[in-house]
This record gives structure tokens, C-alpha cells and sequence, in this order.
């Protein structure tokens, strides 16, 4: 939209001087340094915008990070695998259920860890729940900051639903740490799936009266329509990935292109933008809830009997606990593997799955033994928003606020 | 090596690359480019000279039009080569991933030809490098740290960084100046992170309360602080 505005300070110098002053005279306008954030209410987080700008117009925009750092990658070189699982939940902490399994299978792949039709079907079933729940909170966030109150209601009361059956099946409604490394910490409960099934159920006419709130909504569109236009080969370039790459209009989606846990048995689009701009960004999150509502219900309604866990998994999972107490020898691996940690093999693994925010990546290093030598996290929400400084010059102050909300970004992810 | 890796044929870029045909490639275009293990997607160790070109010509002839990644490994204290940059592409189109690593030449001041040239996107993830484990890139536009502050004076990923952390002066000057409080920094010495260095099992390792003095009672910083700033 940068075309359709003028300057002032270029405007002021056009205008007709007035009379008497001499030829050549320049009214000066100062350019103004705002400061937004890092605790207002539309950066989602501690995210801070240092901003520089002529009238209502940026003309500078440079992101401040790091408010959240917290050093989760020098962390997890300190302690064994699984210990790492809870810090997991605290990147993306609108979608731990995705998060804990992108971590699980990053490891498994180091340790060559095949796990089970049915702990992978778990995995995939809480991971789209988390997709739903993480756009919820996207859409009624971005709703609430282009003004549209009512639609953080409706999905904040969808999400209650999530976190009710997050909270039956992992114990807790946020920082779920559900995965273990091969396998989850228990199955399903008894008649879960039914009620998952029945949430899915009632859920998608929801969905269609909440999205009805903004799709056709004059005023969220004049907000969001042409605002914040990221072209396809400025996506690529910039390394966005997940519903922002994709309402640019590039088809990426990892769960389709190197499906993970299972994903290739299930039928499911891939919604693209067509403008890359704010609006397409919220219609794609739209469509993909329908989506992960299609995955859930495939995967209850082929739902794998058997194991949960790796069976195989000996050096990873504790022995039985009847054989601890009554073996020496189980008694023993069960003493290394607590002080320990499973023990890995030497290499290298890079592996990224498709999470609500985009591509989530874990690059584990191995030296063997039970630590990680070096844990990278390659967080969407870090590279998503080192678009902000190409795409905010120019725009209306206001216009951030609609871009941000657009990008839906977690600062616990991007900062670490 | 395979033949015909020379020219970019559209069969060559639409299917799944192999680690032989992307190092022939590679070879053909003069990178001296020698295969890293690896158990899961094509490695390439590259001379710290020919990375810029190495990613152009992946980005331009072989289709890997996203770069991913780009992050660093200590190798620890006293290790030659001590730091490796590692570059990970991914191609939209093929559906592949192809690492990239490089050796840094000096063990002290790690240093690395910046890609941002190639990748606007490369801009964060080498600050972020710069940030945490000191590697310069050359040919940056704008190297300054991005998660910590800029006075920050240490690496905290380098492995002699204690997982303790070290006391630091905060960067107080303008809240004082603005506000007449200091800013009082979070107790680490004794604190809630503790961990014993060295070689030893993990149960000691493990980080730990060792004294609880800070969590005693203290004056409100406006009050305290306020006194100590006029003095």
C-alpha cells in the first residue's frame, strides 16, 4: 500500500512557498522514533518494534529480540534426552502437543527408533488438535487487534473444549510434555476418542459461524486486504514457512512433501494464498482447521491397536518395573538409564515437521552417550518475522498491528 | 560420478538428489567439496572460500530455493577445527534437503563469509551465530547481536561459557538516567542454576540449588536504589 501514500515530508516539500521567503527555503518535519512494545498488547509477547517514523508512515521498522531468551539450546546440552521434553513445550506454547512430537521423532531418527502404527497415530491425532488450538488463538488474536472483540470469544470457548481433552489425556491443559523419546507417556483413555470425536462434531459448524465473523467482515477487510503483501519469491527468500509461505502462494507443506509419523495414509488439502497479504494469511489458517478436523477424523476412524510405546527401545525406556525389583540386571540398566541418560549414537539429524507456526526443526548433534553435544531449534517464528523490516516500511502505523496479527507469531519460540 | 551434471537438465532438478550427483555437480562447478557422514540427507563439507558460491549454484541449478537454517558448532575448547557453520537448504520443488558445512580457518576468531548476499534470510540466523557463538561473518550488513544485548561481552553456546552463566553489568545506564533506580541483576553465583563443570557423571551435573541467600528478603530497588544513585 506504500504506493498510495504521500510523504510528508515530501508533501511539505512541494507545497508553493508563501511569500517573501526566499527561494529555496526547506520546511523541515522531523521523523519521530516510536518504540512499540515489548510489552503491548498487539506483539503478541515480548516482541519490540523500534520504529522510525514521518507522520503515521514507517519509514524504518528493526525488530528488538530476546526478551524471552531463556537459553533453551545451552540447556539441553545439560541434561539427557528426555529431560529435554518439557523445555519443548515452551517454545511454541500454543501447540506443545506439536512441538513434543517434532522433538521425539528428531531423536528417534538419531537412535534409528521405528515406534508403532498406534504411537504414531496419537501423535498425529494431538498434533492436529494442537494446529486447531494454535489457530484458534491466531484468529481470535488477530480478530482482537483489527477490533473484532467477539471472535476471540467464540474460539477461546472451542479452545477451553482442546485443553479439557488435552488435560484427560497428558494431565495437563498447557505444558503437556507428552512424548517420550519412541513412544508417549500413556494411551488413550477409555471412550477419549469418542469424545474427540464428538468435540470435531460440533466443532466445525463453530468454526463456520466464528470465520463467518471476519471473512466477509467490510471492516476486517478494509484492515487486512492488500496490507502486508509478501511476494513469493520475497517468502522464499526470507525463509517463512507454514500458513505465511503458503498465503504467498507456495504449496510448501512438509506433512504432504516428506510426510512424518503417518501423515502420507491421510487425505488432506493444502490450502494457498493467491496475494500474500494479510487477508490471504487468515483465510488459509481458516481452511486449514477444516483440514486437521478431516485428519482427526481419519485417524479415529482407522485407529491402530497395539503398542504405544517402542518396545524394541531398550536402552530408552525403563525395564518393567516387577522386573526392576526382582532382577539385578534390569535392576542395573534401569540405574544407567535414570543417571545416564538413554544412550545415543554418534552422528547427525536434522529434522523439521509441519507445526501450526510453520517448519519447526531440531538439529541434533551426537557424540553418543546421553546428551545431546548440540541441540539447534530452527524456530518459524524467527524467521518469519525477519520479514517485518522489508515489509513495514512504508506501511500505516495502524497496518502493523493487522501484519503482526497476520504472521502469528509465539516470542517463547522465537526467542529461545 | 554421474554424467550430465554439468548443465541443469530439468530432470536433474525435479527428482530426489542423490549424495554422488549433487557432489559431482558440485565438483564440476569447481567447489572443492568432499562428503560429510551422514545418516539422514546429503552433507557436503566446503571450503570456507567457495560457500557463497556453493549456495548459489544449489539455489539456482539444483532447486533447493529455501534456506532453513544456519547455525554453528563447538566443537570444544582446544579442538582444531573448533568451529563448524552449518547451512541447511531445502528444495520446495524436489522435496529435499541438502546440508552444508563449513570449517571455520581460526580457532580463536571464527570467521565466515556471510550469505545474506544469496538469502536476505540469512541476515537473522548469522546474527544470531555472531550472538551466541561469536562467529563473524564477513560481508554482513548489519552484525549485531540480536538475542542478547549488545554490551554483552561473552558467547553463552561456546562450551567454556558455564551453564551458570557469568554476572554482567546490565545495560542500565538509560533506565537510571530515566528513573533514578538501578537495575538490580538476578543473583546467579549462588543461584537457582548451578552446575559443577568437569567431567563428571550427570547426577552431579545437574544443575542444582547450592545456596538459597539469594532468595532472602531485600529492600524495594526504588528505595535502595534510589539512595545509591544519589550518593
Amino acid at each position: 500500500m506504500a504506493t498510495e501514500f504521500t510523504f510528508p515530508d515530501s508533501a511539505a516539500k512541494a507545497a508553493k512557498l508563501p511569500a517573501g521567503l526566499p527561494e529555496g527555503t526547506e520546511f523541515q518535519t522531523e521523523k519521530m522514533s516510536l518504540s512499540m512494545g515489548p510489552s503491548h498488547p498487539s506483539t503478541h509477547g515480548v516482541l519490540r518494534l523500534q520504529m522510525e517514523l514521518d507522520g503515521e508512515i514507517l519509514t524504518k521498522c528493526d525488530p528488538v529480540l530476546g526478551y524471552l531468551h531463556r537459553g533453551d539450546e545451552k540447556i539441553a546440552e545439560n541434561m539427557t534426552y528426555n529431560q529435554f521434553v518439557p523445555y519443548t513445550d515452551r517454545l511454541d506454547y500454543l501447540a506443545p502437543l506439536a512441538n513434543n512430537m517434532a522433538y521425539a521423532i528428531a531423536v528417534e531418527r538419531l537412535a534409528k527408533l521405528e515406534v508403532p502404527a498406534r504411537c504414531q497415530a496419537i501423535r498425529v491425532l494431538t498434533a492436529e488438535m494442537a494446529r486447531i488450538s494454535a489457530h484458534l488463538m491466531g484468529l481470535g488474536a488477530f480478530g482482537l487487534d483489527v477490533g473484532a472483540w467477539s471472535v476471540l470469544l467464540y474460539s477461546l470457548h472451542e479452545r477451553e473444549k482442546l485443553y479439557k481433552l488435552f488435560e484427560e489425556l497428558t494431565g495437563a491443559r498447557f505444558t503437556t510434555s507428552y512424548t517420550r523419546i519412541g513412544g508417549v507417556t500413556r494411551d488413550v483413555p477409555e471412550g477419549w476418542l469418542g469424545r474427540v470425536n464428538a468435540f470435531c462434531d460440533q466443532f466445525l459448524p463453530i468454526l463456520e459461524e466464528t470465520l463467518t465473523l471476519l471473512t466477509r467482515n467490510k471492516i476486517f477487510m478494509d484492515r487486512t486486504v492488500g496490507v502486508g503483501v509478501i511476494s513469493k519469491a520475497d517468502a522464499l527468500a526470507y525463509g517463512l514457512t507454514g500458513p505465511n509461505l503458503r498465503g504467498s502462494g507456495v504449496p510448501l507443506d512438509l506433512r504432504k512433501d516428506r510426510p512424518y509419523s503417518g501423515y502420507e495414509q491421510y487425505e488432506f488439502d493444502v490450502p494457498v494464498g493467491s496475494k500474500g497479504d494479510c487477508y490471504d494469511r487468515y483465510l488459509v489458517r481458516g481452511e486449514e482447521m477444516r483440514q486437521s478436523v478431516r485428519i482427526i477424523k481419519q485417524v479415529i476412524a482407522k485407529f491402530p491397536d497395539g503398542p504405544w510405546y517402542a518396545t524394541d527401545a531398550k536402552r530408552i525406556f525403563a525395564p518393567p518395573k516387577d522386573r526392576i525389583l526382582t532382577s539385578m540386571e534390569e535392576l542395573i540398566q534401569n540405574f544407567m538409564i535414570v543417571t545416564e541418560g538413554p544412550q545415543m549414537p554418534p552422528g547427525e539429524v536434522y529434522f523439521e515437521a509441519e507445526n501450526p507456526k510453520g517448519i519447526l526443526g531440531f538439529y541434533v548433534v551426537s557424540k553418543g552417550g546421553g546428551v545431546p553435544w548440540r541441540l539447534k531449534i530452527r524456530s518459524p517464528s524467527f524467521c518469519n518475522l525477519s520479514i517485518l523490516p522489508k515489509i513495514c516500511v512504508g506501511c500505516l502505523i495502524s497496518d502493523v498491528v493487522s501484519i503482526l496479527g497476520s504472521l502469528d507469531f509465539v516470542m517463547g519460540e522465537c526467542d529461545r | 560420478m554421474a554424467s550430465g551434471n554439468d548443465q541443469s537438465n530439468a530432470a536433474a532438478v525435479t527428482s530426489a538428489p542423490e549424495a554422488g550427483n549433487l557432489l559431482g555437480f558440485l565438483r564440476n562447478k569447481g567447489v572443492a567439496a568432499t562428503e560429510r557422514p551422514s545418516s539422514d540427507h546429503p552433507a557436503f563439507n566446503v571450503p570456507a572460500g567457495e560457500v557463497v558460491a556453493t549456495l548459489q549454484h544449489l539455489r539456482d541449478e539444483q532447486a533447493f530455493d529455501l534456506l532453513m537454517d544456519v547455525t554453528a558448532i563447538d566443537w570444544a575448547e582446544g579442538a582444531s577445527p573448533r568451529f563448524t557453520v552449518v547451512y541447511h537448504l531445502l528444495s520446495t520443488t524436489r522435496s529435499a534437503y541438502v546440508r552444508i558445512a563449513v570449517n571455520c580457518a581460526s580457532d580463536t576468531a571464527p570467521s565466515a563469509p556471510s550469505v545474506v548476499s544469496v538469502w536476505p534470510g540469512a541476515n537473522w540466523h548469522e546474527r544470531e551465530c555472531f550472538d551466541l557463538m561469536g562467529i563473524k561473518f564477513e560481508g554482513h550488513p548489519d552484525l549485531r547481536r540480536i538475542l542478547m544485548w549488545d554490551e554483552y561481552p561473552y558467547h553463552p553456546l561456546r562450551k567454556d561459557f558455564p551453564l551458570a552463566g557469568i554476572e554482567t553489568a546490565l545495560p542500565d545506564a538509560d533506565v537510571t538516567a530515566e528513573t533514578g533506580t538501578r537495575v538490580l541483576a538476578a543473583p546467579m553465583a549462588g543461584g537457582p542454576f548451578v552446575a559443577t563443570s568437569g567431567e563428571i557423571n550427570l547426577t552431579e551435573a545437574e544443575p542444582r540449588a547450592k545456596d538459597e541467600s539469594w532468595a532472602d528478603r531485600r529492600p524495594r530497588p526504588d528505595q535502595e536504589g534510589l539512595k545509591q544513585v544519589r550518593e
